[in-house]
């Protein structure tokens, strides 16, 4: 009974089946959890996360690591708003975010591959200047969006379901797709399994690592206006913390720190995982201090479920 | 009884019976050879001895006690040491701190420097091995650090001491040294278990030998008087191979690679060579004379600061592997878990991982025919895997040695193919299969490039032989004028005589 137990949870799907245990279970304890309301509101709280870690799990599946992203966001959100305000044209300001994201990406990317500067103290770095640029921008005060179509943006339904959800998911399947199905994705987890063995098999690993951190910087952008469009304004503090969420929630669905293994529908699944946590924490009226330890031991529990499966992988 | 007694050790992992009904004994004083092919159960056994494996069944007895230990810390304790073929030394520690390690002379808590430099040069000066113990680990070549590993199990006073492997990478002359210290170790009553490959050694240096095949006890000679290499080698797979270099003489054609002047970081004397279409050129010479470094260079693994290399006349630019592919040439690295395997990606991936840009488009992969390129090259190269979509890490050496090979030949157009250690810690069997494998490609008209420190090896399969010393090319000789003598004479410092190893 126990070996067939240990079987289900460390085998390939197990983070399905945990998450499809916990799903139901807190459907059945939690009031008001299962109702479309709910639902709606439980996806819209995961967009940020859930985009970014989009790219993130590119990062971490290569060896790196980008702490920079919850800057980028804020940064990026900022851009939009101002550029939009500036211009008149939501557009303009749109790109501009998403442009601002990928420079600072590009400029990671480039730091840590070509110059080969450790991605914890490039990111670490890029992090706190960045937020300095988001908060020199605004004076360090929010800045309220002009024109109402900005709003929506994050209002906005499409069959029902608000467009940042359609935007996930749609983000999702790109991704999927490129980690699985391009040479891109495949060099991605080859770098993270081998960097030099990678180098000398003919992979250009210092380009694919300067477009990882590049992608991650125009997936950042995205997030940050989606973000400024549903707090109606750019808000130079927004996303304190986010890096860590969102490598929490990689690493929740599989992720290795240790690079070379990765899989979207993991990513996914730790993504709600943590959205399903915190909804049901808030329903249940938990102060947002309790809020806190709770997160911490998921993850710890996560990472000694993925030591369990990959010694039980090891000994096969 | 005998000192050292393995009696109906018995293990199965799942899906696989990986010893079964094995027993043998040996005596104090003694060099025991254990052989046989990757996968015979070899490693196992040598698991199960260091305590780092259980056997379901059987036992194994020393001096007549029964070892009941459950750790290798206490078959440790009990005198028992395995020194595997990843050496387990830490880097950033010097000779004498890696030997000292978890028994620190030491006043409270302060390591008494001088106390341990005086403990660890005796013992190494009583075992005659000759290494600067204030030298960090990490400094040491692998030969080097193979001495520290064995300075350890006599430091550690063991009674049987067990070698995995342990002359795979070294040097013919570093090997010498190793067989005086085994051999002085024999002398004082120690049971050594001694694993290997390689027939010549197993002959020089056992008194006895047990054949291992499929799990199962193959042959067991308490003396090797009488005994044939070409019965040992039936033994262990099972069916006669009469020649395992199985050399096959070939056209050669117009001259494919060319070499010239060329130098870098490594390498400071410039270097020339040429390779002619459907020959095979060897690389003979001991462990640091520059021919990894040289090969490194012609594949743009390394930057070079100077010289040229030309593929059928045409200049190669390219400075990285991703421009030496294009141009023609690739390498099958020394170093094959450093800088061959993808480790957690499938043999599919590692198949695919250059030769897919054939057949993507914008990017995207065509899994058809990835599926088809890697189930055809674990075909055409017998690559023993359970599925194409086996983790590479679960591999044995030679079949990952194979996977390292499809992945360059499921590139079209490789005119020059260098392999750099093609065989090292791979079995008979396998041997033959990847000698057949290269005669073929020449064959197809590919340059061939072999660099080995085993010498029967270059002399069996190469139509020309390039001798390497101190960074440069120090001989050149074709297959008629192959000589043991001549060529490690070129292969040695100048201050070296032959006779030192050809002996």
């Amino acid at each position: 009974m126990t070996d067939q137990l240990k079987k289900i949870l460390l085998g390939e799907q197990g983070l399905v089946v945990i998450f499809v245990v916990a799903f139901a279970l807190v459907s059945a304890l939690v009031p008001n959890f299962l109702t479309d309301r709910n639902m709606l509101g439980l996806l819209q709280s995961v967009v940020t996360v859930g985009i970014v870690a989009c790219t993130m799990m590119f990062c971490l599946a290569a060896r790196d690591f980008d702490l920079s992203v919850g800057s980028i966001v804020a940064f990026a959100g900022m851009v939009a708003v101002m550029a939009s305000n500036y211009t008149g044209s939501i557009l303009l300001g749109l790109l501009a975010a998403i442009a601002c994201g990928a420079f600072v990406g590009f400029i990671n990317g480039v730091v840590i591959a070509k110059f080969r500067i450790n991605a914890l103290i490039t990111t670490l770095a890029t992090m706190q200047i960045v937020r300095g640029f988001a908060l020199i921008a605004s004076d360090g005060r929010a800045v309220g969006i002009n024109s109402p179509d900005f709003y929506q943006l994050a209002l906005s339904k499409l069959l029902g379901i608000p467009t940042p959800v359609w935007v996930l998911a749609i983000l999702f399947c790109i991704f999927g797709f490129v980690l699985n199905r391009t040479v891109f994705g495949k060099n991605t987890l080859a770098i993270g399994g081998n960097p030099e063995a990678s180098r000398l098999a003919g992979v250009n690993v210092d380009r694919t690592r300067i477009w990882i951190f590049a992608l991650q910087g125009v997936v950042c952008g995205i997030a940050g206006i989606l973000l400024a469009s549903r707090i109606t304004s750019g808000q130079p503090n927004a996303a304190v913390g986010l890096e860590l969420s969102v490598i929490s929630a990689c690493v929740l669905g599989g992720v290795s720190l240790a690079g070379g293994r990765a899989t979207m529908s993991g990513v996914i699944v730790g993504v709600l995982i943590m959205g399903i946590a915190e909804n049901a924490m808030n329903l249940l009226n938990i102060p947002a201090f309790y809020q806190y330890i709770v997160r911490g031991v998921i993850l710890l529990l996560a990472v000694l479920l993925d030591n369990l499966r990959s010694s039980a992988l090891g000994r096969r | 009884m005998s000192f050292l007694d393995f009696s109906h050790i018995t293990k199965t992992y799942p899906g696989v019976k990986a010893l079964s009904d094995v027993s043998f004994g040996v005596d104090k004083g003694a060099v025991h050879g254990l052989m046989g092919e990757n996968g015979a159960g070899k490693s196992t056994l040598i698991k199960i001895l260091s305590g780092d494996q259980h056997a379901d069944q059987g036992e194994i007895r020393i001096d007549g006690r029964v070892q009941a230990y459950t750790s290798t810390r206490d078959a440790f304790d009990n005198g028992v040491i395995v020194i595997h073929q990843e050496l387990q030394l830490v880097p950033e520690l010097t000779v004498a701190e890696n030997l000292s390690l978890g028994r620190f002379p030491a006043n409270v808590g302060i390591i008494a420097g001088r106390r341990m430099l005086g403990d660890v040069g005796a013992k190494l000066k009583s075992a005659g091995i000759d290494i600067d113990m204030r030298r960090k680990v990490k400094t040491l070549s692998i030969g080097e650090r193979q001495m520290v590993e064995i300075a350890k199990a006599v430091m550690l006073d063991a009674r049987v001491i067990a070698l995995d492997e342990p002359t795979s990478s070294l040097s013919s002359r570093e090997s010498e040294i190793l067989f005086a210290l085994i051999n002085r170790l024999r002398g004082e009553g120690k049971v050594i278990i001694y694993v290997s490959h390689r027939l010549d050694e197993v002959f020089r240096l056992c008194d006895s030998l047990t054949v291992l095949r499929d799990g199962k006890l193959a042959a067991h000679h308490a003396s090797l008087k009488g005994v044939t290499r070409d019965q040992v080698v039936a033994e262990m797979v099972g069916r006669e191979i009469s020649d395992i270099w199985g050399f096959r003489a070939r056209k050669t054609g117009d001259v494919r690679l060319k070499v010239d002047a060329l130098s870098g970081s490594k390498l400071q004397t410039p270097a020339s060579f040429e390779a002619r279409a459907g020959e095979i050129v060897g690389f003979f010479g001991l462990i640091g004379a520059g021919r990894s470094e040289l090969m490194r260079l012609v594949y743009g693994a390394d930057p070079r600061s100077g010289g040229t290399i030309t593929v059928d006349g045409k200049l190669v630019r390219a400075t990285d592997p991703r421009g030496t592919i294009r141009a023609g040439i690739v390498l099958c690295s020394e170093d094959r878990k450093h800088d061959g395997i993808i480790q957690g990606r499938s043999v599919e991936e590692n198949i695919n991982i250059s030769s897919r840009r054939h057949h993507t488009r914008f990017g995207v992969l065509n899994r058809a025919s990835e599926i088809a390129t890697a189930e055809t090259f674990i075909k055409k190269l017998k690559v023993r895997t359970p599925s194409r979509k086996q983790d590479i890490i679960n591999l044995s050496g030679g079949n990952q040695q194979k996977v390292i090979l499809g992945r360059w030949l499921s590139e079209q157009g490789v005119r020059v193919l260098i392999v750099d250690e093609p065989t090292r810690g791979i079995d008979v069997g396998a041997k033959s299969e990847i000698y057949e494998l290269l005669y073929q490609l020449a064959q197809d008209g590919m340059a061939i490039v072999v660099v080995s420190s085993e010498l029967p090896e270059v002399m069996g399969i190469c139509d020309r032989i390039l001798v390497m010393c101190g960074g440069r090319v120090s001989a050149e000789l074709t297959r008629d004028q192959f000589a043991e003598r001549a060529i490690l004479a070129a292969a040695l410092p100048d201050q070296k005589t032959p006779d030192a190893i050809a002996s």
